[in-house]
């Protein structure tokens, strides 16, 4: 750096319109395929193919006239990651400068190794390995220079597959009364008329005897929690962690249901416990059973296993 | 029962977090062609093709069947694909089974996979649909309140799942196509995992697996002709019930009882422990060895802890339980089933390698699936019965 009281000028030197090369046959038959699509090396006296071709080999012999089509597919050597591109670089996100060797040739030849789509500062991803297999990317415009290959990129290893399917579900009259129910505050249910079971929520018959229920019964919001989970994973559709999913018996009720419990921390709940609905504002009401916030305990002594052993 | 029944070919893939290399096509032909090599046979001898895997959100591909039939060589040929959820590996021999045991066929060729990785089965089991909707995120959300109320009836100690988890996965070292294969496992080392769903730790829990298993059942006749011994089905039953009743016991369900009474029936067999010298049991979370210890009679209600403890079901035990190291050590859904059908044959064919069972003679193979509602079981045996 010069100091900055040094008295400082750009300059620039650049021929006009750039030099006007030979390649001679061997380069020009390279840069030829090139344009047309096609990666070609030359072989050696000696045998070897060499990739990309020059005219004289390592020995200082001239290589045959023989041009030989090598690739499309590659593989990579050494590479070097580049997580932040400079301004001049081929891309200006994250790729990798790599010694790229294509099937059928003896030597490798140095391009860009484009691996998709990463945050600049990106550490190297894990598909960036020696034994990579990789295929030209074409420019669609070619004439003739080694930036027709646009870079290097991987095969075609998995496709993403969207699924989708839309649907417009009905509650049938059994749900849609028991969320009539809780649309008003109320927790219904149906008592089997084979069995005297009683299911809440109600499914309009009975899983055991097959028969429609009609027999309509309320029961309240509190009951025992049976059993129960401590959930600890988090998931976008579930309550924040930890958190209590339990299998609560309401009074009344023969079959318990799964709800949340809360208003306690997740180690301290019990089975036998005894707890409650605690129901949202009455504003927010509506016909859903998201209008019971949960189940919080209440203040009465725990039930003896005994008593909900047959629940479980 | 029917006809005699033999397997006279096993196919398993290796089971890996992911198999990149290969479509869900190659994954299947992979197992399918192992096992008829083992049978001595190609697509060409095979009459019918049953396959079988978990539900079609897992991977998104629809009628996986329809796809499959190029794969495993079914032109011109039946092909049905079966559905039981987990437990589907098991019913989908089964069906098969009963297509020799019918007189239908005298080879059928039967493949089940599951390729995970192509998604995440946590979420294809927790659909979440709107008007019912449901706090239980993925199967071990469902379990656990199950294995809760195990321990709590039982009297069951703390360390019992951490035992099963850990001889699991010491058997699974011994098996070259497992999955989990954790050098120096220790109790400790379980312990030490975060509790994903109290009371189930992140190692008493299945792993998350590709793969794909196959066998070829036979007829006697086609038995009689293959080149390697064959596994003779001594038993074959299923039963099932519904998710949700009044008065279920859904720690230790009815259907599973039922079913196991009836293999048994059909194969002779009054006390479990003694009559047979080893299972292969479906145990997806390490808890569910001493469940199902007591479901499938192999000791009294409530003991089935106790034998776990005794070291009863360890490979030197006296009733090996999961040689192969289990559901536990791999797990590609749909053909975890399978697998234990298979694994079964292959203990009482001798050849199971370096997981065998010293002179196994007959071997259970048991799958269940849902909420513990479909269960699959057979008793194999080296001997005709
Ligand atoms: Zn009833």
């Amino acid at each position: 750096m010069p100091r900055s009281n040094s008295l400082t000028a750009d300059h620039s030197l650049a021929f006009p319109g750039g030099y006007t090369r030979s390649v001679g046959p061997v380069i020009g038959r390279f840069l030829t395929e090139l344009r047309d699509g096609r990666l070609v090396g030359v072989r050696t006296a000696a045998g070897g193919v060499l990739f990309p071709p020059v005219e004289y080999d390592a020995d200082g012999e001239p290589v045959t006239e023989e041009f030989v089509e090598v690739g499309p597919d590659c593989t990579v050597g050494t590479y070097a990651w580049v997580p932040r591109p400079r301004p001049d670089h081929p891309l200006d996100r994250p790729f990798a400068w790599a010694l790229i060797t294509p099937d059928g040739a003896d030597t490798a030849m140095l391009h860009v190794l484009d691996l998709g789509v990463f945050d600049l500062g990106a550490k190297p991803p894990k598909t960036l390995r020696a034994g990579l297999r990789v295929r030209p990317k074409w420019r669609a415009e070619r004439t003739g220079t080694i930036g027709d290959i646009e870079c290097f990129r991987p095969g075609v290893t998995a496709i993403n597959a969207p699924v989708r399917a839309d649907y417009r579900l009905s509650a049938g009259q059994a749900l849609s009364r028991f969320l009539g129910g809780i649309a008003e505050g109320r927790i219904l249910g149906h008592r089997c008329g084979v069995c005297g079971k009683v299911y809440v929520p109600m499914k309009g018959m009975c899983p055991v005897d097959g028969v429609p229920t009609t027999e309509e019964v309320e029961v309240p919001g509190t009951g025992t929690v049976t059993t129960f989970a401590v959930n600890n994973i988090p998931d976008p559709r579930a309550p924040e962690v930890p958190f209590v999913s339990a299998y609560v018996l309401l009074d009344g009720a023969d079959i318990a249901m799964v709800a949340l419990v809360a208003g306690i921390p997740a180690g301290e709940v019990r089975m036998g416990m005894r707890v409650r609905a605690v129901w949202r504002p009455r504003e927010e009401w509506g016909q859903t059973m998201a209008n019971i916030r949960w189940f919080e305990p209440v203040d009465e002594p725990d039930v003896p296993f005994d008593e909900i052993k047959d629940y479980l | 029962m029917g006809e005699a029944c033999a397997v006279i070919g096993v196919g398993q893939t290796h089971y890996r977090s992911r198999r990149n290399d290969v479509s869900i096509a190659g994954l299947v032909r992979e197992a399918a062609l192992r096992a008829l090599e083992d049978a001595g046979l190609t697509f060409k001898d095979i009459d019918a093709v049953v396959v079988g895997k978990a539900p079609d959100l897992f991977e998104g591909v629809m009628m996986p069947e329809a796809y499959l039939a190029d794969a495993l060589g079914a032109r011109g040929k039946p092909m049905m694909r079966v559905h039981t959820a987990g437990s589907v590996g098991g019913s989908t021999a089964l069906v098969a089974a009963g297509l020799v045991q019918g007189g239908v066929h005298d080879r059928v060729l039967v493949v089940a996979w599951e390729k995970q990785s192509e998604s995440n089965a946590t979420w294809a089991l927790s659909t979440h649909p709107p008007l019912t909707p449901s706090l239980v995120v993925g199967a071990g959300g469902y379990f656990a309140p199950h294995i809760r109320a195990y321990m709590r009836r039982t009297g069951c100690p703390d360390h019992i799942g951490t035992l099963v988890a850990v001889k699991d996965r010491q058997n699974a070292l011994k098996n070259p196509y497992a999955h989990l294969r954790i050098e120096g496992i220790s109790r400790e080392m379980v312990e030490a995992t975060p509790m994903l769903w109290e009371p189930i730790r992140y190692l008493e829990t299945c792993p998350s697996s590709d793969g794909a298993a196959a066998m070829v059942l036979a007829s006697e006749s086609a038995a009689r002709q293959a080149p390697n011994p064959p596994a003779w089905v001594h038993g074959a039953a299923m039963r099932s019930e519904p998710i949700f009743f009044a008065g279920r016991d859904t720690v230790n369900p009815q259907a599973g009882k039922d079913c196991a009474a009836d293999v048994y029936s059909q194969a002779g067999i009054t006390d479990p422990r003694r009559d047979l010298d080893c299972a292969e049991v479906y145990v997806p979370f390490s808890w569910y060895e001493p469940m199902w210890l007591e479901n499938l009679g192999f000791c009294g209600d409530g003991e089935g802890w106790k034998l776990t403890e005794s070291g009863a079901t360890a490979l030197d035990g006296d009733i090996p339980w999961n040689a192969s190291g289990g559901v536990l050590s791999s797990n590609p859904i749909g053909a975890s089933g399978l697998i234990r059908f298979a694994e079964a044959a292959q203990q009482v064919r001798g050849l199971a390698g370096d997981h065998q069972v010293d002179g196994a003679r007959r071997a259970l193979g048991h799958a269940y699936g849902g909420g513990a509602q479909f269960y699959a079981m057979w008793v194999v045996g080296s001997a005709r019965p």
